[in-house]
């Protein structure tokens, strides 16, 4: 699976940023959750969505 | 001493019958019983027609002098129509329900997903069809009248409960004093709230949900197809879950979740039904709603069973054995499930063609059953009802994506009773052929219907016995089968062999019943490739055995095994 370049992914950390500005902070946990399905939908593994939803778990 | 109601219970729809109390000749007198049934709803009463097919006398306890207040289960299952036909009641619901298909959730006013369940010409019923339980209940009540292997006795409550080695003694108040019957069997089908089960100090595991759904069913004219309807987060209910469901004659079925911190009582005040329905009634379109009330509930979702429906000499059925949740039709169709595997298990027991090893197998297939609906009706009450807010807001992320994203709409699916494979049940054949069929109905599960040459279907032509179908080409049984089966017939245990001809006319000899498959419809359903192939299939409609090759010697095995002959005790599940 290719990987973000270090631009790109500063080009995805503006848009998540002001993505979650213009949805608000109430509606923000909504918004994430739809943008989480959609994303283990594009993957296509539930083995590789629990291993990115276990490595968001740590250090919070 | 007891008290039921002698007025008729209230309804704008249907006219309650008040019958007659039995009432014992001597207040105190002891007397016997082969088996009794405790309880008079669906259950019970078609767990005592089943029985009686196979000649046992059985004794029908109800504590009320009527039949069941409100509508309560309206929407029964093409299975549960195929138990009740054996019952003999299939033709009456037929005529007097509502049948259907499709299901619709709405979300913000757009349809997000429709449930078509199939159908096809291989079925005698609808997928789904949905009449008031007092008329279901009342068919059943004339169907036993009719029966003279029960009696029914009406304002007859159970207030003790004792299984003992060779029965179960029942201390029974009537309104004439209380008696003692001393029962070979007994067969608690006496509902949700069990008394038997509360006498016995029996618990039941697993989970109850946060989400209270009132319940009222109104009369409205409303221009709309039998179909279900769900509306998840409607404005006047913002969050919640509102379904709605056509009764026959003008009744709708409304269902919605109470407000958080909302007591029933509060949830039941008229001013409060009537504002709500009013909403509901407006956000489909209906401008000034005008209805009647003709009964409501408050009902609250539970995911629970008892470990073991099989205590001595005393067995648990339908919402007695465990408690469902609603969402997918789930209470009556389990029960009738249930009814119809105990059933003949107790009536072979009952009649000495078995021994009570084989109730074992009804608790074992029975138990495996529940904690599949369980698991299920779990991922369905966690839809409608989220208990955390984690599932609150999964639930509303795939809803709002459901609007544009195909993907996420099968989510909605709202999962049906359907009828359970025994997989791993100790009556299935160990070295039957069931893995080298490319399709049809597995070991385990229940046969399919099919439609007939002559235009009737085969489940018509099947009766209260095990059956034998025998896919030939010439005109004769396999060498040997039928001195089998005259040995497996032995003690009066019925058995009956149906031969099903690929090519030729005629009755084949050593065959109750011969069957015409020339257009292969048969063969097919039961993906069956070529003659000599046969099933065994239990009195329930389950098959226990299926063989390319059947012998004598293959089917000796099958039967012993589905007869639990020289069976361990089997674990719970």
């Amino acid at each position: 699976m290719p990987e973000l370049s270090t631009a790109e992914l500063e080009l995805v950390y503006d848009h998540l940023a002001q993505s979650l500005d213009r949805v608000g902070p109430e509606r923000a946990p909504l918004y994430l959750t739809k943008l989480a399905l959609l994303g283990a939908q594009t993957l296509g593994s539930v083995q590789i969505f629990v291993e990115l939803s276990n490595k968001a778990m740590q250090d919070l | 001493m007891h008290q039921p109601q002698t007025t008729p219970r209230r309804s704008i729809y249907y006219q309650y019958k008040v019958h007659p109390p039995y009432l014992p000749a001597t207040p105190g007198e002891v007397q016997r019983a082969d088996v009794v049934v405790v309880g008079a709803g669906p259950v019970g009463l078609a767990t005592a027609l089943e029985m009686a097919r196979y000649g046992v006398r059985c004794l029908v306890l109800e504590s009320e002098l009527q039949v069941s207040e409100g509508s309560r289960a309206i929407v029964f299952t093409r299975r549960s129509m195929e138990i009740l036909q054996q019952a003999g009641v299939a033709d009456r619901i037929v005529a007097a329900g509502l049948h259907w298909r499709f299901g619709n959730s709405f979300f913000r006013g757009e349809r997000v997903f429709r449930l078509e369940a199939p159908h096809d010409e291989d079925d005698r019923f609808q997928p789904l069809t949905n009449l008031q339980q007092q008329y279901l209940e009342e068919f059943l009540v004339d169907a036993v009248a009719a029966q003279p292997a029960i009696e029914l006795r009406w304002g007859n409550r159970v207030t003790a409960i004792e299984p003992h080695d060779e029965g179960v003694r029942l201390t029974v108040d009537t309104p004439a004093g209380p008696y003692t019957l001393e029962a070979g069997w007994a067969v608690a089908a006496d509902g949700a709230r069990s008394p038997i089960r509360s006498l016995l100090g029996l618990k039941l595991e697993g989970d109850s949900y946060e989400g209270r759904f009132v319940i009222a069913d109104i009369r409205i004219r409303l221009d709309l197809p039998t179909e279900r309807l769900a509306f998840f987060d409607p404005p006047w209910n913002p969050g919640n879950t509102v379904l709605m469901h056509r009764e026959p004659g003008d009744i709708w079925r409304i269902d919605f979740q109470l407000p958080a911190g909302e007591t029933p009582e509060q949830a039941l005040q008229p001013e409060s039904l009537k504002a709500r329905i009013d909403a509901q009634l407006k956000m489909i379109g209906v401008a000034d709603p005008q209805w009647e009330m003709d009964w409501c509930s408050v009902y609250s979702a539970r995911a629970m069973t008892l470990p073991s429906y099989v205590h001595g000499r005393l067995c648990f059925t339908g919402d007695a054995a465990h408690m469902l949740p609603i969402f997918g039709v789930r209470g009556a169709n389990t029960g009738w499930q249930d009814g119809q595997n105990l059933a003949w298990k107790l009536a072979f027991v009952q009649r000495g063609w078995a021994s009570p090893a084989l109730l074992d197998s009804y608790s074992h297939e029975r138990v495996t059953a529940a904690r599949e609906i369980i698991e299920e009706a779990g991922r369905s009450t966690r839809f409608m009802t989220p208990p955390t807010a984690g599932y609150r807001l999964l639930r509303d992320a795939t809803l709002s994506l459901a609007l544009r994203q195909d993907f996420v709409r099968p989510l909605l699916h709202w999962r049906t009773s359907r009828a359970h494979d025994y997989l791993d049940s100790p009556l299935n054949s160990a070295v039957d052929d069931n893995h080298l069929f490319t399709g049809g109905p597995v070991t385990g599960g229940p046969l399919r219907n099919v439609r007939l040459e002559d235009g009737g279907f085969l489940f018509d032509r099947m009766e209260a016995a095990f059956h034998l179908l025998i896919f030939i080409e010439a005109d004769t049984l396999p060498e040997g089968v039928t001195e089998q089966v005259q040995r497996l017939r032995l003690g009066g245990i019925p058995w009956r062999v149906i031969a099903v001809r690929i090519r030729g006319q005629g009755p084949v000899p050593g065959a109750d019943l011969t069957l015409s498959d020339h257009n292969g419809r048969i063969r097919q359903r039961c993906a069956v490739p070529a003659a000599g192939a046969a099933y065994l299939v239990r009195p329930d409609q389950h098959v226990c055995a299926r063989w390319l090759h059947l012998t004598p010697h293959r089917l000796q095995e099958a039967a012993e095994k589905a007869l639990a002959v020289d069976s361990n005790p089997i674990p719970s599940p």
